[in-house]
């Protein structure tokens, strides 16, 4: 039951918000003090045009996580109407210039994921209490599972 | 809960004010690539404090040139951010040069009529987030490079 009305909920997100995943959980600190390892992030994906100041979701080339920043330049061109997007962290010294693959200078419309509209603290903690120490969850899971033998309705 | 601090922080009505100064074009040059970057010193004053409520963890402002090129319909160029930690730090008034720099996609600055604008984005203690903005225009580039 618990599972099952948590997947109506993430469905019922993913039709709202109309984004491949909803919610994503920052990883590191480079948005702090906005944003802190563990808080959780709400997306919205729309074809609205992308803005300097918005927390995107993007990802790059040769990398499997994606990353949360703020789009620090924003340049949209007169006929196709494609952008060239530059992102920062806030609490980077740097902009994102680094962290693209080499030789990439600007982000394009299909590298970015989502933008953040809203913000939850600490709850995804424990998605990343479960990845990096997988034996909690095993007992999370064991414990689940015996709740669910020994009860009886 | 976060449904309702969302909610509260609709009823707050914000009343913003700005004003930004270019004190001086430091430098204004052709990159050997083609690209016109320009140096500014900034004065921005601002008074940010009606945008504090009780759910606000901080605001992140910034200020960015904005203008069109024949090329593209839309340039935004971060040249000066900051992070708000609390009402008493909302209203301020700084001197400074471009933090970011300010270079065009070409060579299009000389003489070029561009618009400041002052973003605040309240990032909330849970909840939605907020973006607003104050356009201020009028600005232009010198004709010439120096």
């Amino acid at each position: 039951m618990i599972v099952t009305s948590a997947l109506i909920i993430w469905k019922a997100l993913m039709c709202i918000t109309g984004s491949e995943s909803p919610v994503v959980v920052v990883l590191s600190g480079s948005m702090e003090p906005g944003f802190k390892r563990g808080d959780i992030l709400f997306l919205h994906m729309s074809k609205d045009p992308i803005r300097a100041g918005e927390i995107v979701v993007f990802n790059v080339d040769g990398r499997e996580i994606p990353i949360v920043h703020r789009v620090i330049k924003v340049h949209e061109r007169e006929d196709t109407g494609e952008v060239d997007v530059l992102t920062k962290g806030d609490n980077n010294y740097g902009d994102d210039r680094l962290l693209y693959a080499q030789g990439q200078l600007w982000l394009q419309r299909h590298h970015i994921m989502g933008r953040a509209v809203g913000f939850l603290p600490y709850v995804g903690w424990v998605t990343i209490i479960m990845t990096e120490k997988p034996i909690i969850k095993y007992i999370l899971i064991g414990a689940l599972g015996l709740l669910v033998i020994t009860s009886k309705d | 809960m976060c449904a309702i601090a969302s909610l509260s922080d609709n009823l707050n009505t914000p009343s913003p004010a700005a004003e930004i100064q270019i004190l001086n074009i430091n430098w204004f040059q052709k990159q050997p690539h083609g690209n016109d970057e320009v140096s500014l010193t900034l004065n921005i004053t601002a008074d940010l404090q009606s945008l504090f409520t009780w759910n606000t963890k901080q605001l992140f402002i910034f200020v960015a040139a904005e203008y069109d090129t024949p090329k593209n319909a839309l340039n935004q160029v971060s040249l000066w951010d900051a992070i708000i930690p609390a009402k008493e730090f909302a209203k301020f008034s700084i001197h400074t040069s471009n933090k970011y720099r300010f270079i065009d996609q070409g060579h299009n600055l000389r003489g070029k009529e561009f618009n400041l604008t002052l973003h605040w984005h309240v990032m909330p203690k849970t909840g939605k987030m907020f973006a607003d903005k104050i356009v201020m225009s009028g600005y232009r580039l010198p004709e010439e490079y120096r």
